[in-house]
């Protein structure tokens, strides 16, 4: 049992947990994940370890409501336990000392970028980042992303806070007006991590992805999590979810993630172990 | 004038109409009436042959001999002398090429039913526990031989491998931490052997007597990510350790479209329907699609188990695909007559070279090759080879991927210094198990490739041996 220590509702539908998890807390590194089972009927699910603090023993988890176990983590209080934690899970990413960075992140993809963003930061890179979200109610981690970058330009699908457009709009505008950037990392859905791609690709600049493949162990047993990097099968929970974005068959990640939708509809439908 | 012999005993088993929609147990067990008449087929040879057909040595015509006298609970001390886990091997050995292989009766009719008998003899003594226990309500009786002051020992994995080597330890005295990075104990016996071979309450209940030795589990551990293991044993928190931790790792075909939807590995299909319980989707949140048409590619004891879990998820034609003969099939004879029985077809001399998909990127069909049985190989089978524009298509929702698999690297990876073969297996230097980092053992599927159970368990009880050697000859045994 992993005690929730504090939770909080960062926007509509999206909570920050501090979970106890003494060894997860002492060994993770940016780009780790963990897989929580909530109860004992519930599936494995991977969250990205958004934050660690070794001395308390806790990591920080963001969870934003899509299904039916991310529901159940939303109705969960501090003082109520998660089942199951393990980790830290995942190759940590490679931190390259570049002198210039851009994160590109999209709605809840700012959580798993944030740790990365942090670790380059430590090694003195220089940081822009451009936050996405559907409307200014959904920025979350504002002042944490703030904290480690040098310039944060934010976009709104409906233009009600910053500029109006997507995130890869404002990093073409950016890369047009000539800035230079050794590094991208770009987090999000699918299909936006995807099309910032196409664009750092373009310009040459080596991207970083996350990918988030349905999983079932999370530990390189089952294989569910394979995708094609370079033409290669790789497991992303044992060689990920950090890859190079200019490799990755994103065509086949988007098939992939939608195999069970109507099945997680489905489930949604047996209450019996909601509570 | 030749003795005529008595017919060996047929095991009950739920009928096959009945148990293709059911997951609970297909054999039903012997009625001890059954198991003495069973038993006393036995001729006591004095060259005890069966007994060297056993990896663990198990005294077989002793515990007949109390079989036969109606002493069931000694029969089952007798066995446990040797095998700490008898209510699972007595379902899942390979008996056929073990110990009734070399059952003399065998040469003339049927060998005695060696593996029924041990099954029976260790679900009596179980319920018979059970039922005690039930009655006086007592809790199970500590039984810890644990010595303070004793070296404290690792052990990685909870298969059979990690159980019986924990369980020999903390008899001789040592104090066992096991670590398992899943939620739940029992390895390949849990997430992968299906309910209806080996009941979930058989693997509880052997856990629980490995944890009444007074062994610690700790699952949700990955040991080379949660906990560094040299670090350790550095730090001398543990003096030693033993590495069981599998061949966990699914290989794939390495074709065209095996990243399509409706593809699993075995492992993924399995895990989702025993360890996750998909079977009992939605009341357990996780789902698994099987769709109409199955093929399962392979014909171990692997893939036996996911074609017989697809018959019973609702597929309506499930077929096993190999590219070699029934006779090369390497699964239980059992698991093969039950499959067929309950509806699963066979293509064999066949291979799939593409996986084709629809627009949505969903399983259409599979192209295979038909092949035929050239010279023998390395492993003295005979190699298939393809015979020339003999592909045809299968038309099929879901492929399942059961050709095999190999050690999980998470950890060895992380073992600066542990010799592995080419293919990332551990190797070991001595009977023992002792790898090339001094104080670390290693055993099981890890080290040998996907074996039996019953050879995992033998290994971590060789390996708890030459640990207990080891303290012995350093004069840090726990003094047992
Ligand atoms: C390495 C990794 C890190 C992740 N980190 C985070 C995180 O920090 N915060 C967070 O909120 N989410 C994260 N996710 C996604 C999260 O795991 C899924 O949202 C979750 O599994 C959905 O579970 P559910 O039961 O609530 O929804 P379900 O009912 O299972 O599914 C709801 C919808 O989400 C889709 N889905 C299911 N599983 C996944 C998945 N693994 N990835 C993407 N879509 C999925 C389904 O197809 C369905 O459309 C991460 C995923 C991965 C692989
Ligand atoms: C579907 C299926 C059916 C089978 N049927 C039969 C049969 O009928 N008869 C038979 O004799 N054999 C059968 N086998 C083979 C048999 O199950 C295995 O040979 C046996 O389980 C191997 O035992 P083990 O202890 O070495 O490994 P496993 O049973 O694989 O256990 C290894 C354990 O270690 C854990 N682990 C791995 N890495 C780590 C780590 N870094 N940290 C912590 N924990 C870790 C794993 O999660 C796992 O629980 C079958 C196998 C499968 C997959
Ligand atoms: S452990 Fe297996 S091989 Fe040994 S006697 Fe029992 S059934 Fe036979
Ligand atoms: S070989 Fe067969 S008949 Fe002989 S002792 Fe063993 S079980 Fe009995
Ligand atoms: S989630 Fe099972 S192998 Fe990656």
């Amino acid at each position: 049992m992993f005690a929730i220590m504090e939770k909080e509702l960062l926007a509509p539908g999206i909570h920050r947990l501090e979970v106890l998890a003494p060894l997860v807390a002492s060994k993770a590194k940016a780009g780790n994940f963990v897989m929580v089972r909530v109860h004992s009927g519930g599936e494995r699910i991977p969250f990205t370890i958004a934050g660690n603090n070794p001395k308390a023993g806790t990591i920080m988890l963001v969870v934003q409501e899509a299904g039916k176990s991310t529901k159940a983590i939303g109705a969960l209080q501090a003082g109520d336990t998660l089942l199951d934690v393990v980790g830290p899970l995942g190759t940590p990413t490679h931190i390259e000392p570049v002198k210039s960075l851009v994160g590109v992140c999209g709605g809840i993809g700012v959580a798993p970028t944030l740790p990365l963003l942090k670790a380059f930061r430590a090694k003195g890179t220089e940081i822009v980042t451009i936050m996405g979200a559907r409307n200014k109610d959904l920025f979350i981690l504002r002042d944490e992303v703030e904290a480690v970058s040098d310039e944060v330009i934010y976009v709104t699908d409906d233009g009600s806070f910053g500029a109006q457009g997507l995130v890869t709009d404002a990093l073409t505008q950016l890369l047009e007006e000539g800035r230079k950037f050794d590094q991208a990392i770009a987090i999000g859905p699918a299909r936006m991590m995807q099309a910032t791609c196409k664009v750092t690709e373009y310009y040459g600049v080596p991207t970083i992805v996350s990918l988030n493949a349905i999983m079932v162990d999370g530990t390189g047993m089952c294989g569910a999590c394979r995708v094609t990097v370079g033409g290669e099968t790789k497991f992303t929970c044992v060689e990920g979810p950090d890859f190079d974005g200019h490799k990755v068959d994103f065509e086949e990640l988007i098939l992939r993630q939608a195999f069970y939708r109507e099945e997680e509809r489905g489930g949604e439908n047996c209450q019996c172990h909601s509570s | 004038m030749s003795l005529k012999l008595a017919a060996r005993v047929e095991m009950p088993k739920q009928p096959a109409e009945e148990r293709r929609r059911n997951f609970e147990e297909v054999t039903l067990g012997l009625t001890p009436d059954q198991a003495r008449a069973e038993a006393s087929r036995c001729l006591k040879c004095k060259a005890r042959p069966c007994v060297s057909g056993c990896p663990v040595e198990v005294l077989i015509p002793e515990f007949l001999a109390l079989v036969v006298q109606g002493e069931f609970e000694q029969a089952q001390g007798k066995i446990q002398e040797r095998n700490s886990l008898p209510a699972i091997c007595g379902r899942v050995c390979p008996q056929e090429i073990q110990c009734e292989q070399r059952c003399v009766l065998g040469r003339r009719g049927e060998p005695v039913a060696i593996g029924m008998l041990e099954r029976f003899v260790a679900d009596y003594a179980r319920e018979g526990e059970l039922a005690r226990r039930q009655h006086c309500e007592l809790k199970m009786v500590p039984q810890s031989l644990l010595k303070e002051g004793a070296p404290r020992i690792a052990v990685v994995g909870s298969g059979p491998a990690g159980l019986s080597c924990a369980a020999e330890l903390a008899k001789r005295g040592y104090q066992v931490d096991i670590f398992e990075s899943l939620h739940d104990t029992g390895g390949v016996l849990r997430y992968g052997i299906p309910e209806f071979r080996l009941p979930e309450a058989i693997i509880d209940y052997e856990v629980d007597y490995v944890k009444s030795l007074g062994v610690n589990i700790f699952t949700n551990v990955v040991v080379g990510l949660s906990l560094d293991l040299l670090e350790l044993l550095e730090s001398e928190e543990y003096q030693g350790a033993f590495l069981g931790t599998g061949a966990g790792l699914p290989y794939f075909l390495n074709i065209p479209g095996e990243g399509l939807n409706g593809v699993y590995s075995a492992n993924e299909f399995l895990s989702r329907a025993n360890l996750m319980k998909a079977y009992r989707f939605p009341h357990y949140d996780t789902p698994l699609k099987v769709g109409r048409r199955v093929a399962v590619v392979g014909a171990g004891n692997v893939a036996m188990d996911a074609a017989r879990v697809a018959v019973r998820l609702g597929a309506e034609e499930v077929s096993i695909v190999y590219r070699r003969t029934r006779e090369e099939m390497p699964a239980r004879l059992e698991e093969i007559e039950h499959a067929e029985e309950e509806g699963v077809q066979f293509r064999l001399l066949a291979n799939p070279i593409k996986i084709h998909g629809d627009e949505k990127g969903h399983v259409q069909a599979m192209e295979c090759a038909t092949m035929k049985l050239g010279e023998p190989d390395a492993s003295n089978r005979r190699r298939p080879v393809v015979v020339p524009g003999s592909e045809f298509i299968l038309e099929l929702d879901t492929v399942i991927i059961a050709v095999g698999q190999g050690p999980n690297p998470l950890l060895t990876r992380r073992l600066p210094g542990l010799a592995l073969n080419e293919k990332g297996n551990i190797v070991v230097f001595d009977e023992y198990g002792a790898t090339s980092i001094q104080g670390i053992w290693a055993g099981g599927d890890a080290v040998s490739g996907a074996a039996t159970v019953i050879s995992a368990m033998g290994a971590g009880k060789r390996a708890a041996e030459g640990i207990d050697l080891w303290f012995k000859s350093r004069g840090q045994d726990s003094g047992i």
